[in-house]
């Protein structure tokens, strides 16, 4: 059995522990707005936050999340407030498909707690996730708005 | 909650009972009439279109797919339009595909591919909305006794002139949905649009931010088990043989099953221990005679095409390989374009339940329909004991028009009866055993006379045929039209943008077995990138401007030249361009809309390329959503260049070398160019949006290359080159 403290609530759950973090939220705890995208942490729609810090948890394992604080876009927005970022592409009309927005959110999130206005350069540096619509000059947008009201 | 629900079955029986007598507008619709058809929360639809609840909200049914393209929401401002709705009250659902053949495709064609989401049914679902608008204004008469000519509606309120009085729709709802509908209805200008042609905010937004929208991915039933599949890695190739014992004992395993006879599938009580299991499994394959292909030997095959006496002709007009022969001057070149992989975020998924009498699945698809006869042949079931539940797509981009995932899970799930399987492809199986953007080259040739006047262009295909391999049944005499795409002489589709005395466009067919398929652009991608970038070689050949050696071209072809023109003034063409940028140009028309772009880049010494600014302008005829239209312009151009910077899957031993995005790059942040779109629809005509910018894309980028570096790039994609001047 591991336990995991997942969005402020622990799970204990039946897995081997090599098992990609990804695979036990979605599978395992039933939280499914983290996706799955490639399994070898390139494209980030499975980025999560474990203590505060974001994660490809496609290729994190289970074990090394125990005893941290993990965070997924579910338990992003705080008493039902959503966060800034999630407000942001609410205002920028970001998402097309929407899958890999969970991770684009939850990267940006993560960038925006250790760089609080971050420039054009910082923002291709740090948010390397993949959107295949194409969204990115809308995330660019609402990152900039995200941290502006932050 | 899904923000596109689906109507539950038990209304849908009611709905369809109910659905008899139906008045012809272009499709057979039932227009409600004395048995009031219900819908899903047991409401009395007005329409098929249309539900309306006591408290004034609206609920619209969309027929084609939301796969991020803005097609739901524009469908939805249609009918709200001449619905007179309060837009604030609309959400929108899906009626399943065996919903639609229970009453009679009341709701048309499912399939959204092609650009032709909006384009093909904004007739028919405005109709709908006008319709249900007059019989909720005659309801409400009818409750007032007054004449129907006296009352009016807007926002959701029905207004009585003469007296003042008001009513709204909630209210009259019912008893609108027991008139007879009217026969025929006239549909707004759209100058006086008021919802319509409004950059409104998407309807989905919402649940795509929080991690609640449900895709075919997240799908959970009772007792789901889940299945990792792998299949022949050679294209042709079939499974001879597995050793399920050897793995039966590893955690979570039920059962290893073939799926079809080119792969198998392991179950397991969770996809990650599916997976783990079906590494491990040991599978034998028979490959056949395609593993010894190349795509050396590819390359050497459509090399054939080039020069060969047999072709296929798509356009023509006077002699050209004459003039050519006769010419002062002759310029050729040679292009090719690669195998390109639809790499949707959300990979190939499905989940289905299978028992002796009834299949049902519940996947992402283009082509609801379409996955349903699937449904019904993999499963041997009559279509009436089907059905399919379309999940919102982690993208699409043509992929999801094919359904070969849907046929493997019906299979695995036959294997099972009574148990729900959800199948899963890992990226690495879906990589290499996708639906390939067709791979072809082509030989450009153009003559001018001693006035440097040009007189002739001859354009030879050689290449791959999508519609052989999914519609050979299409094929005319043997000739695929798809594949000229953009060069045809006329009609409102796809229509060639220049006039040339002497012109032969043709195409050889040469058809490897990688399978192809559309992939968003489709053939206007390769043919863009060929026309337009010989047109660049042509004008600089004659010593001439780009811009103005199109113009002397275009004077035909006036809706082409507009969206050029416009392009060419935003970026300031006649001006210089900032110090070390460079500009190209490019045009083309598909999908029924007009586009052109003027691509600013830099070029470093060491080979560098950064694309600083597209601007781009697209004529579709009407646009429904100018904001949601800038988001697919720009969104096209990532795709678009993705495919130009990184995109290409080689061919070794028969199948796709390239496993996951570490191999096979794609666009992110850092080279996403700022995108500025003229949206500039002129009217009178109706162009699809989700494509057509993607053709310029490559085109202009290439010319500006060509600008700063004086080097000439017919082979994409560009990591292969050496970008550095010359």
């Amino acid at each position: 059995m591991s336990r995991l403290a997942i969005n402020g609530a622990v799970h204990e759950v039946d897995i081997d522990p090599n098992t990609p973090l990804l695979w036990v939220i979605r599978e395992w705890v039933g939280l499914t707005g983290t996706k799955y995208g490639c399994g070898i942490a390139q494209c980030g729609a499975c980025t999560v936050h474990v203590d505060g810090a974001a994660v490809r948890s496609c290729a994190f394992p289970a074990r090394a999340a125990e005893g941290k604080q993990i965070t997924t876009i579910e338990g992003l927005a705080t008493n039902g407030v959503l966060n800034a970022v999630q407000q942001a592409w609410i205002e920028h009309d970001v998402p097309q498909c929407g899958y890999c927005q969970s991770g684009m959110i939850m990267a940006v999130a993560a960038l925006l707690k250790v760089k609080r206005k971050p420039t054009d350069a910082d923002i291709d540096g740090a948010i390397t996730n993949i959107c295949r619509c194409g969204t990115y000059q809308q995330v660019r947008a609402a990152i900039h708005t995200a941290a502006a009201k932050a | 909650m899904n923000n596109v629900p689906q109507m539950t079955r038990r209304s849908f029986l009611v709905a369809a009972a109910a659905a008899g007598g139906g008045l012809a507008l272009g499709l057979k619709l039932p227009f409600g009439g004395p048995d009031v058809v219900r819908a899903a929360d047991d409401l009395p639809e007005v329409n098929a279109w249309v539900v309306i609840r006591p408290d004034d909200s609206v609920v619209i049914r969309i027929a084609r797919t939301e796969m991020g393209q803005g097609t739901m929401t524009g469908l939805a401002q249609l009918v709200a339009e001449e619905l007179d709705c309060d837009w604030s009250k609309v959400s929108t659902e899906y009626p399943t595909p065996g919903q639609n053949l229970a009453r009679n495709r009341v709701w048309g064609n499912f399939g959204t591919a092609g650009s032709r989401g909006i384009r093909e049914s904004n007739e028919y679902v405005r109709k709908g909305g006008a319709t249900a608008r007059l019989m909720l204004i005659q309801a409400a008469a009818n409750e007032w006794k007054v004449a129907a000519s006296e009352c009016s509606a807007s926002n959701s309120v029905i207004t009585h002139k003469p007296s003042g009085r008001t009513t709204t729709f909630g209210k009259v709802a019912e008893a609108a949905a027991r008139i007879e509908p009217p026969k025929d209805v006239a549909l707004k200008d759209p100058k006086d649009w008021k919802i319509a042609g409004k950059p409104v905010k998407r309807l989905d937004t919402a649940p795509k931010v929080n991690g609640s929208q449900v895709y075919g991915i997240d799908v959970k039933l009772p007792g789901l088990l889940c299945a990792a599949i792998s299949g022949c890695p050679v294209f042709g190739g079939t499974m001879k043989s597995f050793d399920a014992a050897h793995i039966m004992s590893m955690k979570g395993v039920r059962k290893v099953v073939p799926a079809g006879d080119s792969a198998v599938a392991v179950v397991a009580d969770h996809w990650w221990e599916a997976k783990v299991a079906l590494d491990a499994l040991p599978i034998t394959w028979e490959e056949g005679s395609n593993a010894t292909v190349t795509s050396a030997s590819i390359a050497e095959f459509l090399k054939t095409g080039l020069d060969a006496e047999q072709a296929f002709v798509g356009n023509e007009n006077g002699d050209a390989k004459q003039a050519i022969a006769r010419a002062a001057k002759k310029v050729e070149a040679i292009y090719n374009f690669p195998y390109q992989h639809h790499a949707t975020m959300e990979p190939m998924n499905a989940t289905a339940l299978y028992t002796a009498d009834r299949c049902e699945v519940w996947a992402p698809t283009q082509n609801g329909e379409a996955a349903l006869a699937v449904t019904s042949e993999a499963s041997g079931l009559p279509l009436a004991q089907c059905d399919v539940h379309k999940m919102p797509p982690g993208g699409g981009f043509g992929r999801r028009t094919t359904h070969d995932y849907v046929q493997q899970v019906v299979a695995i799930a036959k294997q099972m009866p009574g148990t729900p399987v959800k199948l899963i492809w890992s990226r690495e199986e879906d990589m290499t055993h996708g639906r390939y953007h067709p791979i072809t080259q082509a030989k450009m040739v153009g003559a001018f006379d001693s006035n440097k006047n040009l007189t002739a262009l001859h354009m030879r295909i050689s290449g791959q045929s999508i519609l052989a391999y999914v519609a050979p049944q299409n094929l005319q005499n043997g000739k695929d039209p798809v594949v000229f795409q953009g060069l045809n002489a006329g009609g409102a589709e796809s229509a060639f943008g220049y006039t040339i005395p002497n012109l032969l466009i043709e195409h050889a067919m040469r058809n490897p077995h990688i399978p192809p398929h559309f992939w968003r652009g489709v053939n206007n991608n390769q043919n863009a990138i060929y026309l337009e970038c010989f047109m660049d070689e042509l004008a600089h050949a004659a010593g001439q401007d780009p811009l103005e050696f199109r113009r002397k071209l275009m004077l035909n072809h006036s809706k082409h030249l507009a969206v050029l023109n416009a392009v060419a003034e935003r970026v300031g063409w006649s001006k210089p361009a900032p110090r070390g940028v460079y500009r190209g140009l490019a045009q083309h028309m598909g999908y029924g809309s007009y586009v052109a772009a003027c691509a600013e880049v830099s070029v470093s010494n060491k080979g560098a390329l950064k694309i600083h600014r597209i601007v781009a302008a697209t004529d579709p005829g009407y646009a429904v959503n100018p904001a949601q239209i800038e988001r697919q312009v720009a969104g096209s151009f990532a795709f678009g260049l993705s495919a130009l910077l990184y995109g290409e899957c080689t061919v070794k031993d028969g199948r796709i070398e390239q496993k996951n995005f570490d191999t096979y790059k794609v666009m992110r942040m850092d080279a996403m160019p700022k995108v500025e779109t003229i949206v500039m629809p002129s009217g009178g005509f109706w162009g699809g949006v989700g494509e057509p910018t993607i053709f310029v894309a490559a085109p202009a980028v290439l010319n500006a290359i060509y600008a700063a570096t004086g080097k000439r790039i017919r082979s994409i994609p560009l990591k292969n080159q050496d970008l550095k001047k010359v």
